[in-house]
């Protein structure tokens, strides 16, 4: 593994999606992912717009990495987020309407998750714009895929669907908690246990 | 404004709608700040503080400027940079003016730009549009501070007692929190539905 060149697609896609995934490891952006996963739609809808925003950032942040000053560089950091973030929020609006709906507040809130920051931070304004635009496709990936998983057992625990399609029969009862915010902690909390036992495993072997 | 409809924001801020709780707002340092009982005041009183002032320029902004231009699409940004720039003069303030008080909240400043129950707040407002006064916008983001900040309080003297107890090594840290925090928002489901009018 060391000979390899870490900066490598694969190896950006397994550090954002498996060894650092930003939510499951590095428990960022805790918000959305406790509050939009009730259905593996809206965790499709939330992970892929967050996925989009952070490789436009990213890549603008690193075109852009020797002009920012450092003091003004958070605020600069912001503005290009908050930029980005508009322009998803109303490509949703008008072509993915329900999605958009459903999501609601929590698609401008995308200019304060702290992945994207993060990642401009610790990532984009170091490397150069092809690294940078790796790294925030694999990290969006990463967060999607957590979501993902999150929102599956959310909806078919609390609805008995998946996708929207009954799967587990009428005879199931609904456990509604699962949908309501304590089943979001409880979920995300034995998720974030199962991930972490089934990294440790891997790094012993 | 009647006496009625400030209580009715009031319960609706701090219980049935708790930011944290049932809205998800404010989550990092929610989980973040909540190791110490003290830590989590001095967070608590800072967002209440931003949130209160930030509700009532945001709101002015709004009505005076997004909707009379119709460009209320800039809404997000406008909304971020204000709380950004509000952000850094109290810090400036209170450093120069109540340096007791920033000594204490100093650290908790920065940290508040990036919390989105102070831009979820601004949000909320504007979607309630003109048929919100200032009295109701200021009411609606000093409650929610409150509300972000006794559910920081209760669930940092959650965790003080969990810190003691034994747990699983899988579990210890941050699935043990989430866990607890269910649990705190199990409780604050009790209170949806309560209505007083």
């Amino acid at each position: 593994m060391s000979k390899k060149n870490p900066y490598s697609l694969a190896a950006t896609l397994k550090r954002g999606i498996i060894t650092e995934n930003p939510t499951l490891v590095q428990t960022l952006g805790m918000c959305p992912s406790l509050a939009i996963s009730t259905s593996v739609i809206n965790g499709l809808g939330m992970g892929l717009s967050v996925t989009v925003i952070l490789i436009c950032s990213n890549v603008i942040i690193s075109l852009l990495r020797k002009l920012i000053p450092d003091r003004i560089r958070i605020a600069a950091y912001i503005t290009i987020i908050a930029g980005f973030v508009m322009a998803i929020e109303m490509l949703l609006k008008a072509y993915l309407p329900d999605i958009s709906a459903s999501l609601g507040i929590f698609i401008p809130l995308i200019v304060v998750n702290c992945i994207i920051l993060a990642r401009a931070e610790a990532f984009a304004s170091k490397n150069t714009v092809y690294r940078s635009f790796k790294d925030g496709l694999a990290t969006g990936l990463g967060f999607t895929f957590a979501l993902v998983i999150i929102s599956a057992i959310r909806e078919l625990l609390g609805s008995g669907k998946l996708l929207g399609f009954p799967v587990l029969g009428a005879s199931y009862p609904d456990a509604t908690l699962f949908l309501m915010a304590p089943g979001a902690f409880l979920v995300l909390g034995f998720v974030v246990a199962v991930f972490r036992k089934l990294n440790t495993k891997k790094e012993g072997k | 404004m009647s006496f009625a409809s400030v209580l009715s924001i009031m319960i609706s801020c701090i219980f049935v709608e708790n930011f944290v709780l049932v809205k998800f707002y404010g989550i990092c340092p929610f989980l973040g700040v909540s190791k110490k009982m003290s830590g989590s005041v001095g967070m608590g009183l800072a967002v209440i503080f931003v949130m209160t002032i930030s509700s009532l320029i945001t709101h002015a902004v709004d009505v005076f400027l997004l909707i009379p231009f119709e460009i209320t699409y800039l809404r997000t940004i406008a909304f971020i940079l204000i709380i950004a720039a509000l952000v850094q003069v109290v810090e400036m303030f209170l450093h120069k003016f109540v340096p007791a008080l920033y000594s204490s909240l100093g650290i908790y400043l920065p940290l508040i730009t990036t919390n989105c129950a102070v831009l979820g707040s601004a949000l909320v407002i504007s979607q309630k549009g003109a048929e919100w006064g200032f009295i109701e916008a200021v009411l609606y983001g000093a409650f929610s501070g409150v509300g972000f900040m006794m559910a920081l309080v209760i669930f940092s003297s959650v965790r003080e007692r969990l810190e003691f107890s034994p747990c699983p090594k899988t579990f210890e840290g941050l699935p043990r929190t989430l866990i607890a925090a269910g649990l705190v928002a199990m409780a604050f489901m009790g209170f949806s539905g309560l209505k007083i009018f």
